[in-house]
């Protein structure tokens, strides 16, 4: 057989399987019973509007506190990380491997018990503020690396010229080297939000009420009430029309880039 | 303060200055002056360490050993202000590196604001004057990625002259450039010349050391073998080894 044939064989095998797979899905699935557990029109309907004004809205909210808290530290730590002196260093190292090998969910867990015990004192803001610092700690871990990364492949001819033209060390990041750092790493800190989304439906595990609910928690509540699936499918679908524009925004992005600016 | 500085004593003064860069010696004990109003083209061939000497005059490279005089201080001391001495001291570079994220107007006006506190209304004013000495008051708005090589590199130098600095140190401007644009940037450099700049050049254009440089030095293997006018080095050159890389390059 020519390799032409060969390759021709194959495709119209594979095409095959796909279809008789369908065929299969269509004949034999109980498509009624799937409806009715996930697809429930009036319970979705019912979640409306609150689902959007509150709780995708509470989501959006923890996000963003983490994602701001996680910038600032992250920004922190990168700066250590190229510092001179070298403890800063080891000590940013450390902080990005630690935070990089435990799972979100027991950061979270020590923030919001281990805190109170050991301080005796809340996090202010409640579970915004717990969504700030216990997501915004992990994130910072990876955010850092990232924005190390940006800062490094700014050329070293910019600072020079900034330094021979007589800013301080401190100016020259800040005015010359930092801006162009972040134009590169704009990408990957919008995929670090999407994540950071996600990670939101962690928040669960440290109590809310029904006002500081997140969109996981309550499709997760009202599916309990309703004994159905249809709740976390309308949660998955919120999800996916945040996410996807970003993800969308991300490979423009990344493409703009990679054509130069 | 203004600073106020003695015209008299040369204002670049290199004493006995060494550079090792690991296991390598760059520098093996450079003593090198500039006097004022004077252009110095130093020539060599790659790796020889004349980029080495002009970046350690204002310290962008720092020395292993020996001292480096600007204007009457020793800018090696470790208490000096380094970044006050690299105001007066206007430096290019080989690749331009003109800040790609601002305006051209920004590149030039950025520093005098941020390091001489100048108001946007004076530094805007000294940016234009310089952007027309190097004729591109035209790109004003432009951003440096839209410029060509040539238009980069005048813009590089009207930048540094807006500090409005005493001397200016250029490190191979020219090499760079597209063969048709070098003619633009040398002629901003004559014109700077023309006007008294003191000016350390490090270059391979022989015809611009010939025509507007007051004293040639070659540098090899990291010392100054020989030193003169241009007529004396380049067209008498008297030690072999400047007599081998102009016969190389000529």
């Amino acid at each position: 057989m020519t390799p032409r044939r060969k390759q021709r064989l194959i495709r119209t095998v594979l095409y095959v399987l796909l279809v008789l797979g369908l065929v299969a899905a269509v004949v034999f699935a109980d498509w009624e019973t799937i409806r009715r557990i996930f697809f429930q029109t009036d319970i979705a309907a019912g979640m409306f509007p609150e689902v959007l004004t509150r709780f995708a809205l509470n989501t959006l909210i923890y996000t963003f506190a983490a994602f701001l808290f996680g910038l600032g530290l992250a920004l922190i730590l990168a700066l250590m990380r190229l510092s001179p002196v070298g403890p800063y260093r080891w000590l940013a190292t450390s902080y990005v491997e630690l935070f990089r090998s435990v799972p979100a969910l027991v950061t979270i867990l020590l923030v919001n018990f281990g805190v109170p015990l050991a301080f005796g004192a809340q996090i202010p803001g409640g579970l915004f503020g717990i969504a700030a610092v216990g997501l915004g700690l992990v994130a910072a871990a990876y955010m850092a690396e990232t924005i190390r990364a940006g800062i490094e492949a700014v050329p070293k001819g910019q600072s020079e010229a900034a330094r021979s033209l007589g800013m301080r060390p401190f100016q020259a990041m800040v005015s010359i080297v930092l801006p162009q750092a972040f134009r590169i790493i704009i990408p990957p800190l919008t995929n670090e939000f999407v994540l950071l989304i996600k990670d939101t439906s962690l928040l669960f595990v440290v109590g809310t009420t029904p006002f500081t609910r997140e969109l996981t928690k309550f499709s997760r509540d009202t599916m309990a009430t309703t004994s159905n699936a249809t709740p976390m499918v309308v949660a998955a679908f919120i999800y996916l029309v945040i996410t996807l524009p970003l993800t969308f925004l991300v490979r423009r992005l990344e493409k703009r880039g990679a054509r130069g600016r | 303060m203004p600073v106020v500085v003695d015209k008299t004593v040369a204002p670049i003064q290199v004493r006995n200055l060494h550079k090792r860069f690991g296991t390598l010696e760059v520098l093996k004990g450079i003593d090198f002056e500039v006097r004022s109003r004077e252009v110095v083209c130093i020539i060599g061939p790659s790796g020889s360490g004349k980029s080495t000497l002009l970046r350690c005059v204002n310290r962008l490279e720092e020395p292993t050993s020996g001292q480096v005089i600007i204007e009457g201080e020793d800018i090696t001391d470790p208490d000096a202000d380094v970044d006050a001495l690299r105001t007066r001291i206007g430096m290019v570079f080989q690749q331009f590196n003109l800040f790609p994220h601002l305006s051209v107007m920004d590149n030039l006006t950025i520093a005098q604001r941020k390091v001489l506190s100048r108001s946007r209304s004076e530094a805007t004013e000294v940016a234009t004057r310089n952007l027309e000495r190097v004729g591109l008051l035209d790109k004003i708005e432009a951003y440096p990625n839209h410029l060509s090589g040539g238009q980069q590199q005048r813009v590089a130098i009207a930048r540094a002259l807006s500090m409005g600095p005493d001397m200016m140190l250029f490190d191979e401007p020219t090499s760079a450039l597209d063969p048709e644009l070098i003619g633009e940037v040398l002629d901003v450099m004559r014109g700077l010349a023309t006007e008294g700049m003191t000016m350390m050049v490090v270059t391979h254009e022989m015809g611009f050391a010939r025509e507007v440089a007051d004293r040639v030095v070659f540098m090899d293997d990291g010392v100054v073998v020989e030193e003169g006018t241009p007529m004396q080095v380049l067209a008498n050159p008297r030690h072999e080894r400047t007599q081998r890389f102009l016969s190389m390059i000529l």
